[in-house]
């Protein structure tokens, strides 16, 4: 039985796909950061599924749907992307890729990258094989990234690159770094800017990891020492580089959001955690003020959910999401603020631990999530700055 | 179904809204107060707003209503929500429509739903007495006696009671309040013998009454939905209450904040637009985001009602305490931003303040929900 609605059918042929062709361990729910395939030449599958189910989505372009085929994409129409969407929702399957090649460099290229540009990168991307960082920050040029001094000068086919990049996440293992370097006068702040993509494995890149007050180091320095990047590898023109980089930042804020309430989704429940360390099996819960803020977050991510929702269905429609985004990116994280601290403080004592005996790998794990929980309001730019934009280019509020 | 509004509902929204702002601006409202206006309303106006199809958006063509969904009703809602406009679209559009949809009986809706969408007969319900929202606890009892049924009792905050054609009285006819058995929903007429309605002026001038029922009469086929069970109709009916009451007021926070924005942009101390001062832009900055965050989740609940979603009671208590909560934090920094002008009544901001006040405690506020919430997630 086949539906005459065009949209039906394709919705049926996905339908039989990924019913075919989604193993069914990738079916079940996300569990730790080991469940995510960040790819890439030094990325590791926990389970053989796992590449099965990269390699087979990207064969069918459908890592990337709506990026032409020519690049490893599928060439959906917003519209079906949504479907593509719907049915992977439906089915429960796990994202086979997490990227920011995907989702952030990928869009980028697509609006401004030259055509030898998009044919080399985009469709390793899309398979996962090379995966990227991002080299925004500077230890001079944080919060006002007009500021960074990390110098890019000409010389006859390349840039000679030196300076420092900081808070570079996930540079130790990544193959590219897309960056921000300035390969004009210092006096131009946002003229003199240039968006250049760094093979890290080039002479001359180092790369040292800085420890968190979670424990975890995911994020490095990476030092440049007259290390030589191609001169076909600026995107765009040398003085378009802050343009393209803030429209980078844009979809960098609604994967934040996106991803941040995927989370919500794979973790326990409030009042499962509540009642088991505050012992009350079932009925309601006797500490009412405890009650009352996790009905409040739990109420909040409904809110939230549905804002992130909204703002796909506006992405997929080929809307771009500008300034809005920031809203998007502020709310999603201090909204996960408020959970992480919520899950501490529910564990009690239990949410104490550091390392050893005393605490199962959950309540340590709970711990160490909360303290990085601290940066969700500073990477990706700070609250502070998203309401700075938000003022300024959704409320037009005068400087 | 997206959540990105149609082109049809985009024309939708601007018919409602061309009508709300020529034919009832804020000044309508004013109007209205400072003249003494018994009924607190307009029929007249609110003929004109039937005529364009927006009394009936959830009924039926084949009952003369424009056959839509709560999606649109929402967006009409939201519209008249702007300029707080006194209409009986809540106690007759959503809540007496809602109850005749989900319990009347064939010949219920065939006496009342035309009427309804022509905008020539309006109806309440009446549910609340106690001074909070609360809805098991009714004491107001229905007692069946040779004659029919006699409900005896009080009802507070029934919305537009003074000027409805008919009430729907939530009674007990069996159980003892708090107990979600044994309520019964009657479909009362205004002129009933011992029906004493008295209107009560509120804070926001929105219109409500007081309900005395002493001894009033019903018979069997005056029950909408069934008897010891009206539970089934009240929870989705206030659902949908709750819901539509919180599209309305987005418009007034949405409003509210607007004219807030305004505010920040002209007035000007020590030379310059006090929007320009960064303690304000943050503050202006959070407001925006938890107005969209409103946005969204109302959007989602009316779309969620559409779909006839199983989550719909938690969306809507979602939706009502963020509303409520949002409303009142938008409300007080307007005041606060618009300076000493914001707290004179000359000043339209204080308007949303009150309204602000009145709404969130309808039908539950932000407190109230988090409680439900909680229990409909069974902690
Ligand atoms: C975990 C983590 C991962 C990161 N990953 C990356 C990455 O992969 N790539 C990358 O390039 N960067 C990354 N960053 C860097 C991040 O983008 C910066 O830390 C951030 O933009 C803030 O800059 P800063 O740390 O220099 O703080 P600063 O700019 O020094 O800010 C300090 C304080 O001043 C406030 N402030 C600054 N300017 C203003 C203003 N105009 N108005 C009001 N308040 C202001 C800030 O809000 C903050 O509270 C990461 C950061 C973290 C924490």
């Amino acid at each position: 039985m086949s539906s005459s609605d065009p949209d039906e059918r394709f919705r049926e042929s996905l339908r039989c796909w990924l019913e075919e062709n989604c193993p069914p361990s990738m079916r079940t729910p996300m569990g730790g950061e080991e469940d995510e395939v960040w790819g890439g030449s030094r990325g590791v599958f926990a389970s053989p599924d796992q590449r099965l189910w990269l390699e087979r989505m990207a064969a069918r372009g459908f890592t990337a749907p709506t990026w032409p085929v020519e690049y490893g994409g599928a060439g959906l129409t917003p519209a079906q992307a949504g479907l593509l969407e719907e049915e992977l929702r439906r089915l429960g399957c796990r994202p086979p890729l997490h990227s920011l090649g995907l989702w952030m460099l990928g869009p980028v290229l697509l609006r401004f990258g030259g055509e030898a540009q998009k044919r080399r990168h985009l469709p390793l991307i899309a398979r996962g094989a090379v995966r990227w960082c991002q080299g925004y920050s500077e230890p001079e040029a944080g919060s006002d990234l007009a500021g960074v001094r990390t110098r890019a000068v000409l010389e006859g086919d390349h840039y000679v690159v030196s300076g420092q990049k900081t808070w570079t996440s996930h540079a130790a293992v990544s193959d590219w770094m897309f960056c921000l370097v300035r390969t004009g006068a210092d006096s131009a702040r946002h003229e003199g800017l240039g968006f250049l993509l760094v093979d890290l494995s080039s002479p001359g890149v180092d790369v040292r990891p800085i420890r968190l007050i979670s424990g975890e180091s995911p994020f490095c320095e990476t030092f440049f020492d007259d290390v030589r990047v191609p001169v076909e590898n600026l995107v765009g023109q040398p003085g378009q580089g802050w343009k393209i980089a803030m429209s980078l930042l844009e979809y960098e804020r609604a994967w934040i959001s996106r991803l941040g309430d995927s989370d919500f989704v794979r973790e326990e429940p409030l009042e499962v955690l509540a009642r088991r360390y505050l012992g009350e099996e079932r009925g309601q819960l006797r500490d009412a003020v405890l009650r009352d803020r996790i009905a409040q977050v739990d109420m909040d991510r409904l809110c939230n959910a549905s804002a992130v929702r909204h703002a796909v269905e506006a992405m997929e429609a080929g809307r771009g999401l500008g300034p809005e985004s920031s809203a998007l990116k502020l709310q999603a994280m201090e909204l996960r603020q408020r959970w992480r601290e919520l899950k501490v403080e529910l564990a009690g004592f239990q949410g104490l631990g550091w390392e050893g005996p005393g605490f199962s790998l959950e309540e340590l794990r709970l711990t160490r999530d909360w303290l990085r929980s601290r940066a969700n309001s500073i990477e990706g730019g700070t609250s502070e700055i998203h309401l700075n934009i938000i003022a300024r280019r959704v409320l037009g509020l005068p400087d | 179904m997206g959540l990105l509004e149609t082109t049809e509902q985009e024309s939708l929204r601007e018919t409602a809204r061309r009508f709300v702002r020529e034919r009832m601006p804020l000044s309508h409202l004013r109007q209205l107060r400072d003249s003494g206006s018994p009924d607190g309303m307009s029929r007249d106006t609110w003929r004109e707003l039937a005529a364009l199809g927006l009394a009936g958006i959830t009924i039926p063509v084949s009952h003369g209503g424009m056959g839509l969904g709560w999606t649109e009703l929402g967006i009409v809602l939201e519209e008249c929500g702007r300029t707080l406009a006194p209409t009986p679209m809540m106690s007759t559009g959503v809540l007496g429509t809602s109850a005749l949809m989900l319990g009347g009986t064939s010949s219920q809706l065939r006496s009342w739903l035309r009427p309804i969408a022509s905008g020539e007969k309006l109806l309440a319900v009446a549910h609340d007495e106690g001074s909070r929202h609360a809805p098991y606890n009714v004491e107001t009892r229905a007692n069946l006696g040779p004659d029919g049924y006699r409900l005896q009792g009080e009802k507070v905050l029934v919305l537009d009671g003074h000027v409805a054609d008919a009430l729907v009285v939530v009674a007990r006819t069996s159980g003892s309040p708090g107990e979600r058995e044994g309520l019964t929903l009657f479909l009362v007429p205004a002129q009933a013998p011992g029906l004493q309605v008295t209107r009560t002026l509120l804070v926001d001038s929105r219109n409500a009454a007081r309900v005395r029922l002493d001894e009033v009469l019903a018979t069997p086929e005056d029950i909408l939905g069934t008897l010891d069970r009206g539970a089934e109709v009240l929870d989705p009916l206030l659902d949908r209450a709750r819901v539509a009451l919180s599209a309305e007021m987005l418009g007034g926070l949405s409003e509210a904040f607007e004219r807030t924005l305004t505010q920040l942009k002209t007035r000007r101390q020590f030379g310059v637009p006090i929007g320009s001062f960064q303690a304000l832009k943050h503050r202006a900055a959070r407001m925006h985001c938890e107005v969209s965050l409103s946005r969204a989740i109302v959007t989602e609940a009316l779309h969620a009602i559409d779909e006839d979603r199983s989550n719909v009671p938690l969306l809507a208590s979602a939706a009502k305490a963020r509303a409520s909560d949002t409303f009142l934090h938008v409300a007080n920094e307007a005041i606060q931003l618009h300076g000493g002008m914001g707290v004179t009544d000359a000043c339209d901001i204080g308007l949303f303040l009150k309204r602000a006040r009145v709404a969130a405690m309808t039908f539950g506020d932000g407190a109230f929900h988090r409680d439900h919430f909680a229990r409909l997630r069974g902690y």
